[in-house]
């Protein structure tokens, strides 16, 4: 497989066709916005906590296969998360895409691995990572946008 | 190069483009293991050797400090260096040498004309006009100057195919306008402007005119006394040159009533701590060591440009742009953003359920350099639309077998999008 059917899974196809959750919240607690300068891409980020947890988080905005499926994955595997463990999957998230020696990705990220692909195009790991910069901003409660420069 | 006959009979060379490849070293390599196909020219664009080996000779041979020293070398940077701001001057059809200012780029030539003139002209109440076409480079300056007089930044619109309306600009241009700040050609659709026309209406009214030349002095003639512009503005390495350098064309009588830029060695005459005399044109405007070895380079590639024919570079970038136009009109789900009647260079597009940004990847990993995104004209793209597009642009060594491979990169696009 080549490298760029590598990047452009079929799940990542799907969901770049199809995002999840990708709507507005009818009560968010915490919400932030993520903006790409570089390709002008969007993405505005809103969560529902209660307590620790992550009742509810959906997305809406612009952007390219990679920046949209990545946000919808997001959203579809964070639903249900406490806090701390919303941070830790972006942690290992963050951790697959940059880490020079890949090995397999770790099992807490399901569906995320799909973008192991990203590590060999490092310009577009901004991409993949756009909606998790926004949603870390919202959960830490940030007002400003969130800018990956 | 072979010689063949026009149509008038009279000798003229072949547009042999294999041939003028060759001047290009940067192009004889593989990219991700395909040929490079770089069509990514409004950004920047390559080298040939004879400006690379302008670059060497001077710092291997000439290097000194200009304007000052009583030796040599001193005397020959500042021979090359003033032979170079002649290929400028000639380049742009100016009637005087000492009205070409070197500065680092588009950029900041602007920023200068904002900084100086304008401040001496704009004030409270009064307007700077510019077109939506504008690159960020031609609105921010404005916008700033704008913001410290007190004065209001007045948008001219497009229509659909991305061509000024100029009867709005007519009704834009009032009393109250007192500079109007243009592109010549659009970088992100390649709309020629009818700046001619926009320059004699801004004239009538007495409103002096910039014209942004960035993405037209490598594709057409540009003659800078027939337009009648007060100022004209280019960068060097979107015409073949080196990065770092570029050009300000002003009019004598007002780059002479204009202040400095900055203060510095080089623009003084003489300095005392009570008072400093400023040096004359152009020299006022060039304040501490200028980018030598840019300059030279410039006039360089200014020199293989008339080599070239700037006709001949003219008629055969045309014929691909319209052969481009017509390959990527037939593309299925590609739509060419910018259809302007007057173009030159660019090919923008967008294809249907698939970003421009994923676009670029592809092309990339097939060997094809394009730029994507907002092309720095943001305020453009919110007008058309869109968030983004692809833009192939063209260059004098561009063939149409590289716009075939950019079609056959777009079929590759569609397969992996379904």
């Amino acid at each position: 497989m080549s490298e760029v059917q590598d990047l452009y899974q079929q799940v990542i196809l799907d969901h770049n066709r199809k995002p999840r959750n990708f709507r507005k919240l009818a009560a968010p607690t915490r919400l932030a916005e993520g903006f790409n300068p570089l390709c002008g891409d969007r993405v505005a980020v809103e969560v529902e906590l209660d307590g620790g947890v992550i009742r509810d988080v959906a997305f809406q905005g612009t952007g390219c296969a990679i920046s949209k499926a990545s946000a919808s994955m997001m959203t579809a595997i964070l639903k249900g998360k406490t806090v701390a463990e919303a941070e830790e999957t972006f942690t290992q998230f963050h951790r697959m895409l940059t880490e020079d020696r890949p090995g397999d990705a770790p099992p807490a990220l399901g569906k995320l691995a799909s973008f192991a692909g990203v590590r060999e195009f490092p310009i577009r790991i901004k991409c993949a990572t756009l909606a998790w910069h926004a949603l870390h901003a919202a959960l830490a409660g940030q007002a400003e946008p969130v800018s990956t420069e | 190069m072979r010689m063949s006959r026009s149509p008038s009979g009279a000798p003229e060379l072949a547009w042999d483009v294999e041939r003028i490849r060759k001047d290009f070293p940067i192009l004889q390599q593989e990219v991700h293991g395909k040929p490079l196909v770089y069509l990514d020219n409004a950004a920047t664009t390559q080298k040939p050797q004879l400006v690379l080996d302008a670059l060497q000779r001077y710092y291997t041979t000439d290097n000194a400090n200009v304007h000052r020293g009583v030796h040599l070398l001193s005397e020959r940077a500042t021979e090359a260096y003033e032979i170079a701001r002649t290929r400028v001057q000639h380049g742009l059809h100016a009637k005087h040498a000492h009205e070409i200012i070197f500065v680092r780029g588009t950029t900041e030539g602007i920023n200068l004309v904002a900084q100086t003139f304008g401040r001496r002209v704009v004030g409270s109440g009064d307007e700077v006009l510019i077109t939506a076409l504008e690159h960020h480079s031609n609105i921010v300056p404005w916008q700033m100057l704008c913001e410290e007089r007190d004065a209001a930044l007045r948008v001219v619109p497009i229509d659909e195919a991305g061509e000024v309306d100029l009867e709005a600009y007519d009704q834009l241009l009032t009393a109250r306008t007192k500079l109007v700040a243009i592109a010549h050609v659009s970088n992100a659709l390649g709309t020629v402007v009818p700046v001619g026309r926009m320059i004699d209406a801004a004239h009538r009214r007495g409103v002096p005119v910039l014209v942004d030349g960035a993405q037209a002095v490598a594709h057409m003639r540009v003659d800078v006394q027939s337009l009648g512009c007060d100022f004209y503005v280019f960068s060097g390495h979107k015409v073949y040159g080196p990065t770092g350098i570029g050009a300000l064309y002003g009019k004598t009588e007002l780059l002479e009533r204009m202040p400095p830029f900055q203060g510095g060695g080089d623009m003084i005459k003489s300095v005392s701590f009570e008072k400093t005399t400023y040096n004359d044109l152009p020299y006022k405007f060039e304040a501490g060591t200028p980018d030598i070895a840019g300059a030279i380079g410039l006039g360089a590639a200014l020199e293989y440009l008339e080599g070239l024919g700037r006709d001949r570079v003219e008629a055969y970038e045309r014929d691909l742009l319209a052969y481009g136009t017509e390959r990527l009109s037939m593309c299925p789900g590609v739509r060419l953003v910018g259809t302007a009647r007057q173009k030159a260079g660019v090919l923008s597009f967008v294809v249907d359920g698939v970003h421009a940004h994923d676009v670029g990847t592809i092309l990339d990993r097939e060997g094809i350099a394009i730029r994507t995104g907002h092309h720095c004209a943001m305020p453009l793209m919110a007008r058309l639309g869109v968030p983004a597009t692809a833009r192939a642009s063209l260059a004098l060594y561009n063939t149409r077998e590289e716009l075939d491979a950019l079609v056959r990169g777009l079929d590759k696009v569609r397969e992996i999008f379904g």
